[in-house]
């Protein structure tokens, strides 16, 4: 083989992520300046996000040996997952020093975990598939726990571990059984063979333990309860990338799979994604409703998030670019919400999240920091014009389009009981100060990276139109030729 | 130029990011100069277009796709016509003025900046009304000069009555706003498009008689809320709570008149419509007259003016009404030149009199404000019609072609015209000639404005006597500019009839302006005495036809009846009970769903196993 025909290129975000991890591992060992290695890492992610800008905005790039596309889905993918990246890496600047957690390990493992969740958006093969979702869980799983002296998060980090380990089982499984089907492992090869073997029973059930593994990785219902636990016990910073990129990943494979390999069991997997997603939107608002921690209301918040989606998914391939677009509007908006949070955390009384209660006036203290929650606290809850609402609307308007009308009536419903736990935390923000209430944090990295968030929370409300042509007609490019 | 329209409405936006993020900062001077030079800059751009724009038929210039959503599309894009040049070049030099005249008015006031970019605010959003090459992008300027005119008009919110008139303002806009949306609802309905030039390209071959005239019906009721005519004018008067330059500038020379720019954007659909027609010049001759009577017993000089601007609206619609586009238009642009002047002479009297307004404390101003006391007769003048002024001009087109419509109604044209002359020329001689009623402090202290305030009266005053000639019956520019957008059917030959007519209206004006000179300079006893013999009727007008206590009575006491039950009865009981009970029902749930997370990794992993059970069973039992 050539060197010249491993087209390195199609999957330079992800080598890129790759070699500023090893960078960042490495520079650990001789420099110990925690705020430098931060720095690092910010370049690493940056270069990755140009690097995505420039190959969307370029000529379409082959596939890399057919394990991994550099398609238009991949790429967006990749743009939300940088965008998050770099979101995640200027929350943390300051917020790692202040609860005094090891550089190196957090934004290497970091890194990693971006590049796992990155490979996982391209990944055309079910060897890539699965290793780039072990790359992201294992780093996720050292991230939970990476505050060792909190026994809150070495349980939540070996929780997610077990469960982790557990639904992967299914999901190697479904893929040994997808193979003895079909016996190919490339998703094209799959897709192929489907029409022939449509009722096996192997495929059949292969189909449904992908659908599982993935399930748990977007924190679907029933398959989420290890969310709350691990989410509320994991720094904030890591909750807010892990809430956004695992699950934007997730959904990238599961949409690549049931919508680009499967399309014609179509009529088979939609009531399962269906009922799923009725289930997730419905558990985790009404969880959220009895939340008094803004962190594990967060939480929760995130698994009635992953059932809006699923609503997409459910739609099919009218629901694709609806998905990408509500993936990116959530980076944004959720990582802006944890971005507000670690605004306001304080190392030692705060180790299991900010309370509601100490959100108490906090316009009359920092009215800018408190107007950027107000605007990520509409948009998680849908109001027009921020990128929330845009993106719930093309979710549902997608099921409404493949005759889920049920599904969109239950999303709306789940957005209405939604607006009570968003707006209480606005309505907490407006009363009047404590007296005795410490200053929050203030550090230009986090106000940039806030600032970034509720900006292009509202531009993508105002204009949402430049994204959405970006991810309209994904699909058909979904091998990337 | 055309290419560069689009800084017409970036440099009004610039001006108000600048002053609402740093006005504070800055300081006054830099404020003022950050506002005034935007509008400045804005208005040298609509010159420009307004030159380019002559003999084209209109130019689509799209900014950028705003909507797109499957096959609803809304285009950013300016529509360059000589028509909404025009209006762009009326609306951004006034307001420029008012600008620098604000300068010196406002300088006292605790929150400048906030006034500043208000006003930049405003200006924005009436350029996008009136640069719309749609219905929604209109509609978004629309809404927007309403939301500034009520935050200008509540710019003072300590004050109750300032506050109240806000809301009035805003509530009694809505009436007329739904009307305006739900015609535009409509449009969309039957056309699938909100675009000005494919709704009137298409209009004959999709509209019928019924349904062109709902349509234009709606969209009257939109202009009646935005310009102040029967039945919604109700909101003007109150309106001049404000701060005087803001009367001048929204409620008199630029946002009132939308309603009319409207109209004759529409020209299209109303020419179809013979029937909104006729309502809509009889809505415009009734409202000239019934306002022109009310100014005549109002004490309060900023109400005249507010009156008449009503009055003056009505003619504006009486021409569109008839179809005499360009005459309405004319009228818009002489009107917004005097009628800014008389609202900025008001305010000059208002800043030498330590806010003083009520005519009968005044009097005798001319002594002490001898600048005022010029522009403010230059544009009573030009109100009233007299020859040569530009009022006469622009007033006279209009009686002309209403009477070539039908006698009727320039009948009532020219008793307003009379009505005109005879209350300006009140509120002129009352505030300036005679012995001065003022207090002894007030009169001593009472001084001429700075320069900043008096150059830009100087300059609409000019523009005010000359401001006719554009539009000469003769030579008319203004009909000429337009026509390639308006297509004026042009008036049949003048011939002597329209020399007669012409006449006439200049002897009503005269008429009406010795009349008032007998009444209050000559006899001032006699408008007392008259208003004892014909009490009910002074009564009546002074109370402004009882028509807000009829709204009070017939509209807001019922409704207010509706939301007392609503608020005190039928929601706590039947809708936040059952609310209620469906948030206990959701919290109840939610704290139980808090059990089931328990926290033992065993429940989790059996929670995660009766899922696969159950995919797994659906897949392969199916």
């Amino acid at each position: 083989m050539n060197i010249a025909d491993v087209q390195i290129v199609s999957i330079l975000p992800q080598t890129l992520l790759l070699a500023a991890a090893l960078v960042v591992f490495l520079a650990d060992l001789v420099w110990k300046d925690r705020k430098g290695i931060g720095l690092l890492a910010l370049a690493g992610v940056l270069a990755t996000f140009v690097a995505t800008v420039v190959m969307l905005a370029g000529p379409g790039v082959p596939t890399f040996q057919h394990m991994a596309a550099a398609d238009r889905f991949a790429l967006v993918i990749s743009l939300v997952m940088s965008a998050a990246a770099v979101l995640a890496v200027l929350v943390s600047l300051d917020y790692i020093v202040r609860v005094d957690l090891p550089a190196g390990e957090y934004y290497g493992l970091l890194l990693l975990a971006a590049s796992g969740m990155m490979f996982l958006g391209a990944a055309t093969h079910l060897m890539t598939l699965f290793l780039s979702l072990e790359i992201l869980s294992i780093a996720l799983y050292a991230l939970a726990g990476i505050r060792t002296t909190d026994i809150r998060a070495g349980e939540a980090a070996l929780k997610y571990f077990l469960l982790g380990a557990f639904a992967s089982a299914f999901l190697l499984y479904g893929m040994a059984l997808l193979y003895g089907a079909t016996g190919t492992t490339s998703l094209a090869g799959i897709a192929a063979a489907v029409p022939s073997v449509q009722t096996d029973p192997m495929l059949i059930a292969g189909l449904a333990l992908l659908l599982i593994g993935f399930a748990f990785k977007v924190a679907a219902v029933p398959f989420h309860m290890w969310t709350p636990d691990v989410y509320q016990g994991a720094p904030s910073s890591v909750t807010a990338f892990m809430s956004v990129g695992a699950k934007a990943a997730g959904f990238a494979a599961l949409v690549r799979v049931l919508v680009a390999v499967f399309p014609t069991l179509y009529a088979w997997w939609v009531w399962p994604v269906g009922v799923l997603a009725v289930l997730t939107m419905t558990w985790g608002n009404l969880a959220a409703l009895a939340q008094g921690n803004v962190k594990r209301m967060l939480a929760y918040s995130s698994i009635a998030h992953a059932g809006y989606i699923l609503v997409g998914v459910a739609a099919g391939e009218a629901g694709v670019s609806g998905v990408l677009f509500y993936l990116m509007a959530y980076a944004l908006m959720n990582i802006g919400a944890f971005a507000v949070l670690i605004a306001l955390e304080r190392a030692e009384e705060d180790a299991a999240g900010v309370e509601l209660e100490r959100m108490r006036g906090l316009f009359h203290r920092r009215p800018w920091l408190a107007a950027a929650m107000t605007v990520f606290m509409f948009s998680l809850a849908g109001m027009p014009p921020l990128a929330g609402f845009f993106g719930k609307l093309y979710v549902f308007s997608a099921a409404v389009r493949s005759g889920l009308l049920v599904l969109a009536i239950i999303g709306v419903i789940n957005s209405v009981i939604s607006a009570y736990y968003y707006l209480r935390v606005v309505a907490r923000m407006a009363l009047a100060a404590p007296a005795e209430e410490a200053e929050p944090a203030r550090c230009p990295a986090l106000t940039i990276g806030t600032g970034i968030a509720a900006v292009g929370t509202v531009l993508l409300g105002i204009y949402p139109t430049w994204l959405l042509n970006l991810v309209q007609g994904t699909l058909a490019v979904l091998f990337g030729g | 130029m055309l290419a560069y329209a689009w800084l017409m409405l970036l440099f009004p936006l610039l001006g108000v990011l600048i002053n609402a993020f740093f006005g504070r900062r800055i300081g006054k001077r830099a404020v003022s100069w950050v506002a005034c030079s935007a509008i400045g800059l804005s208005f040298l751009v609509a010159l420009g277009v307004l030159m380019g724009t002559a003999g084209s038929t209109g130019v689509e210039q799209p900014l950028f796709t705003w909507i797109s959503a499957g096959s609803f599309h809304v285009e950013f894009s300016l529509l360059l016509d000589p028509l909404s040049a025009l209006m762009a070049a009326v609306v951004t030099g006034v307001s420029f003025l008012i600008h620098i005249y604000s300068i010196g008015y406002m300088a006292e006031d605790p929150r400048y900046a906030r006034y500043f970019t208000y006003l930049n605010l405003f200006v924005f959003a009436m350029l996008i009304l009136v640069l719309a090459n749609n219905y929604l992008m209109m509609y978004v300027g629309w809404e927007g000069v309403g939301l500034c005119s009520y935050l200008l008009i509540g710019f003072w919110f300590e004050r109750k009555a300032a506050a109240d008139a806000g809301k009035k303002a805003f509530i009694v806009n809505r009436v007329g706003d739904m009307g305006f949306a739900l015609g535009i609802m409509l449009i969309f309905a039957m056309f699938g498009t909100l675009q000005f030039s494919e709704v009137f390209r298409r209009a004959p071959g999709i509209l019928g008689p019924a349904a062109v005239t709902a349509i234009t019906l709606l969209l009257f009721v939109g202009a009646t809320g935005k310009s102040a005519q029967i039945p919604l004018y109700i909101w003007l008067p109150d309106a001049m709570e404000g701060p005087t330059p803001v009367s001048a500038l929204i409620h008199a020379a630029t946002m009132v008149t939308a309603g009319v720019y409207m109209v004759a954007r529409n020209h299209v659909l109303f020419d179809m419509a013979p029937t909104t027609a006729a309502v809509v010049a009889s809505i415009g001759a009734a409202t000239a007259f019934f306002a022109a009577t009310m100014a005549l017993v109002e004490k309060d000089l900023k109400r005249i003016l507010a009156y008449s601007t009503i009055s003056q609206l009505g003619y504006m619609f009486l021409a569109v009404g008839v179809g005499a586009y360009a005459a309405g238009m004319f009228h818009l642009t002489t009107h917004a030149f005097f009628k800014a002047l008389l609202f900025l002479a008001a305010g000059s009297v208002m800043h030498a009199m330590a806010g003083e307004i009520n005519i009968q404390k005044l009097g005798g101003l001319r002594e002490k404000l001898p600048r005022t006391y010029a522009v403010f007769a230059v544009g009573a003048a030009a109100l009233a019609g007299v020859p040569l002024f530009s009022g006469f001009f622009s007033k006279d087109e209009i009686l002309w072609r209403a009477f070539l419509h039908s006698p009727v109604l320039w009948l009532v044209g020219l008793g307003t015209a009379f009505l005109t002359a005879v209350y300006i020329f009140r509120a002129l001689f009352v505030t300036f000639w005679g012995e001065t009623r003022a207090e002894k402090k007030l009169w001593e202290h009472a001084h001429e404005a700075p320069a900043v305030m008096s150059i830009p009266m100087l300059i609409l005053a000019v523009l005010a006597v000359i401001g006719g000639y554009i539009g000469l019956p003769r030579l008319s520019l203004v009909e000429g500019y337009l026509e390639p957008v308006l297509h004026a059917e042009h008036a049949a030959e003048a011939g002597a009839t329209e020399w007669v007519l012409l006449a006439v209206s200049a002897l009503i004006a005269l008429g009406g302006i010795a009349l008032a000179y007998y009444l209050y300079v000559v006899r001032p006893a006699v408008p007392a005495n008259l208003s004892k013999q014909f009490a009910p009727l002074y009564t009546l007008l002074s109370r402004k036809y009882y028509v807000d206590e009829f709204y009070m009575a017939v509209v807001v006491e019922p409704l207010r009846q509706v939301g007392r039950f609503i608020a005190e009865l039928f929601d706590p009981r039947v809708v936040d009970g059952a609310v209620n009970g469906l948030a206990r029902l959701a919290g109840v749930c939610g704290e139980g769903l808090g059990t089931l997370q328990n926290g033992r990794v065993r429940s989790y992993a059996l929670s995660i196993l009766v899922g696969v059970v159950i995919i797994l069973g659906y897949f392969l039992l199916r």
